[in-house]
């Protein structure tokens, strides 16, 4: 995480801002020990050069608890905010352990949608895969169709999510599913394996497959570029 | 037309008697395990997977068969299926329950 950190404080062009798509902290099933968590990773983030940065939950940090601790440290869940011109959307599909939004936050989607004109341009920031990616590992938001419904008259809605620790893209119809590398515990590929566990750490390679993105928003288009967890 | 449809019920209860009982399979879920976590199965044999959990909720999702269920404390989850195809088939805790969930997983082997 540090290395992260000092990674992108050495962009050369720092970023307009800074979103974490969930999984701030590992699991733990002890409240006290959460919070001391959730603690030390809002402390090394904070030296971030950057500072607009956006959190969200994983289930790692949100699902045993129902995202009370981490409410404590970053506020809500689910949120809105606009950016030069792109609304963004942050959807919380962690909080309830089984991996839903939830009728109440599906209601509140769509009347926020209902306020975006059906060009606009609309990322939506989520943990969980909106689409069935891998039923099989948990890869998956139960009621994922719902919100994917409520995008499909927007025309320039693009879903950036997390949880599955590699990168990825998936169209469902026009829309664009994009998730990252992580920072650390790097997943194998959808169901290439015949247990869901991180791919084993390489003392020769201790860096491989994590990292982050940059993203850039130009004409409607969205650049994505990989950048490694450490400067190489 | 009350009687017509007595009789009917009455009808679909003789057929109801002559099919054979599914078997019933027990199936107990605890942080971070199914208890089997293997199961055989024989190809066109009804079963009904009776599913509980010993501590919190929990869930049981096998998508390849189409199946899912949720495990709450207290209750039984019935989940009756008669295996159509051959094959092994992976079964997940889909509710996530601690620090061992994504380990909580077994195996349906449907044998022809």
């Amino acid at each position: 995480m540090k290395k992260a950190v000092a990674a992108v404080n050495s962009l050369n062009e720092p970023p307009d801002f800074i979103v974490f798509t969930g999984d701030l902290t590992h699991t733990t099933d002890d409240p006290k020990e959460r919070r001391r968590r959730l603690a030390q990773f809002k402390e090394i983030v904070s030296e971030l050069k950057v500072k607009d940065v956006r959190f969200m939950p994983g289930e790692h940090d949100a699902s045993l608890d129902r995202g009370e601790a981490y409410q404590e440290f970053f506020g809500k869940t689910h949120y809105t905010f606009d950016h030069k011109g792109v609304h963004f959307i942050a959807l919380d599909n962690v909080s309830d352990p089984a991996g839903r939004i939830g009728d109440e936050q599906l209601a509140w989607l769509a009347a926020d949608l209902a306020k975006q004109p059906r060009d606009s341009r609309i990322v939506v920031l989520t943990h969980r895969p909106l689409f069935p990616l891998y039923p099989q590992w948990d890869w998956a938001t139960r009621d994922g169709d719902k919100a994917i419904e409520l995008l499909m008259p927007h025309r320039n809605a693009t879903v950036f999510y997390g949880h599955i620790h590699q990168e990825h893209h998936f169209k469902t119809a026009h829309i664009e599913h994009h998730a990252a590398k992580s920072l650390i515990f790097p997943q194998p590929a959808p169901g290439s394996v015949p247990k869901r566990a991180p791919v084993a750490w390489d003392p020769a390679q201790p860096y491989r497959g994590l990292g982050f993105r940059q993203i850039e928003a130009e004409r409607g288009e969205y650049k994505l570029t990989e950048f490694p967890v450490v400067r190489v | 037309m009350k009687r017509r449809a007595f009789l009917a019920l009455l009808v679909a209860s003789a057929a109801w008697a002559d099919e054979p009982a599914p078997r019933v399979i027990p199936i107990s879920a605890r942080k971070f395990e199914f208890s089997p976590a293997e199961l055989e199965l024989k190809l066109g044999e009804p079963v009904v997977l009776e599913l509980t959990t010993e501590d919190v909720h929990m869930g049981f999702d096998a998508p390849a068969l189409g199946l899912h269920a949720d495990i709450l404390p207290g209750r039984v989850a019935r989940v009756p299926f008669t295996p159509d195809k051959p094959g092994s088939f992976e079964f997940a805790c889909d509710v996530f329950c601690g620090s061992g969930h994504e380990e909580m997983s077994g195996v349906i082997k449907v044998r022809s």
